[in-house]
């Protein structure tokens, strides 16, 4: 690994006024993907700004009325094992769950997983299935971008010079709302997704009020199917309904072949993953209050 | 000193600790205050097996490298280097990580355990004990970093099932396919601890 310069700042004022001197600078938050591209050279920086002591990036809190703010830097143990999270947002506890093994999930946070911009991330189909928002950080203020325009190319995003992501906001979920993802991985664990769908409904009276279907690992970024869910919204709970939205997904999906698919497999995936994620998402919903 | 006995030494002395998880992570007080340190060598102060060290070492050594290269503490192993096979598995502040992709200067002011730390002077820990009665490694290269995953799998759930336990040791990688004996293994030693055998 190259030399490089490293800095802790305890505060966010410090933080931007260090990257407003360092434009090179990377973030580190837990490392496990930061540390294995400086390493390979695939990113070279003079500077590792570690992000994990400004408050704001390790906040993790839950109110009904605003809903989850989950900061950058949070590690997924944290998201689990955090009983707020658990019972508002199963689903996304469930995504901290699965990224990585136990060992990554004790440093890895899914603020990482987001800036990291693979097209294969499991958490980000899920956050933009629920509608979160990122909350970022930079020389002329601070600014609010969708999760669903975060991203912009492999490993890219949207965060400019000297910006950083301090926060995602997950609005609080409706009554009778449910959420899921679900990726296809031909290991138990420990994998990357070949496909991926993270989708949110909301019921009522037996109809789809809303829903939101997201995919991973079709396009150059995580892709939003917004037509998916618009067509959802109005119709009866059938698996009809479900099956037409998990065409609608299939559709959208622009896949490559590579070792872990081909395009013609992971279109298939994309209208199965889809089809099971709304299901449970339904029963979810049907269960809550 | 001599690795051995440099092993043994911190072996007596680590009786005291492994009760001293703590489940909170406090907000830590960045070190050097948050001002930019390096390229070059730094003073480190690491915390392991409950001694504290002090180092030079520049920003970019992780904390396999400190172990391995500057502390003469070779049990955690360099196979991957990067975070996929789980034979540099160590515990800090009571959760397990991948030492190869922490930085030493990240690691400061937290409770690092390494294989080196969890016996009680010759007695072996309840869980490299039953890898041994149930010869649960072959080549034995993935084994230090199996066994504390384990431990820290086990530490945080006493009583598991063998799903739970196949689940919390998915980050390390066997490659001489030793999973069957390493199964049963890890729920012998879960017995074992819960017996109060182990400090």
């Amino acid at each position: 690994m190259k030399w490089f310069d490293y800095a802790a700042p305890a505060s966010l004022d410090e933080t931007v006024k260090l990257l407003a001197q360092h434009p090179g600078a990377l973030l580190l938050a837990g490392g496990t993907d930061l540390l294995v591209q400086l390493r390979a050279g695939k990113k070279q920086t003079d500077l590792v700004v570690d992000v994990k002591h400004i408050p704001e990036l390790n906040a993790l809190h839950h109110d009904p009325a605003k809903g989850l703010t989950l900061g950058a830097a949070v590690p997924c143990y944290r998201i689990y094992g955090d009983g707020a999270v658990q019972s508002a947002f199963p689903a996304l506890a469930e995504v901290a769950g699965i990224i990585g093994g136990t060992q990554i999930q004790g440093r890895a946070s899914i603020g990482g997983n987001l800036c990291n911009a693979a097209p294969s991330a499991d958490s980000i189909p899920l956050l933009i299935a629920l509608g979160a928002v990122c909350r970022v950080a930079g020389p002329s203020g601070t600014r609010e971008v969708a999760v669903e325009d975060f991203c912009t190319a492999p490993g890219r995003n949207v965060l400019g010079p000297g910006e950083l992501l301090v926060s995602i906001q997950l609005p609080p979920g409706p009554a009778r709302s449910g959420a899921r993802y679900l990726r296809f991985i031909p290991r138990n664990e420990m994998d990357i997704a070949v496909a991926g769908a993270g989708v949110s409904v909301v019921l009522e009276d037996g109809v789809f009020r809303s829903a939101r279907i997201a995919l991973a690992a079709v396009a150059p970024t995580p892709l939003f199917v917004r037509e998916a869910g618009e067509a959802l919204a109005g119709q009866p709970v059938t698996p009809e309904a479900i099956s037409a939205a998990a065409e609608i997904a299939r559709g959208a999906a622009r896949p490559i072949t590579d070792m872990r698919g081909t395009a013609d497999y992971r279109r298939h995936l994309c209208s199965v993953l889809t089809r099971r994620a709304l299901e449970t998402a339904v029963q979810r919903a049907r269960e809550a209050r | 000193m001599s690795r051995r006995g440099f092993i043994r030494g911190v072996g007596i002395g680590g009786g005291a600790l492994g009760t001293g998880l703590l489940e909170k992570e406090a907000l830590a007080a960045p070190p050097a205050g948050g001002k930019t340190e390096g390229p070059g060598p730094v003073p480190i102060t690491l915390n392991i097996n409950g001694k504290p060290y002090n180092l030079n070492l520049e920003p970019r050594v992780t904390l396999l490298d400190a172990l391995r290269n500057h502390l003469d503490l070779t049990g955690a192993k360099k196979v991957c280097d990067r975070a996929t096979c789980g034979a540099c598995t160590v515990i800090v502040s009571g959760k397990v990580v991948y030492s190869c992709t922490v930085l030493a200067i990240d690691a400061q002011g937290k409770e690092i355990q390494t294989i080196e730390g969890i016996s009680t002077g010759n007695r072996l820990h309840p869980v490299s004990a039953a890898f041994v009665n149930h010869d649960a490694q072959q080549c034995g290269y993935c084994t230090p970093g199996f066994v504390m995953a384990a431990k820290g799998f086990l530490d945080r759930n006493p009583n598991p099932t063998l799903e739970q336990a196949e689940h919390g040791l998915c980050g390390n990688l066997c490659r001489c396919g030793t999973y069957v004996g390493m199964r049963k293994a890890v729920l012998e030693a879960s017995r074992e601890m819960k017996g109060g055998r182990h400090a």
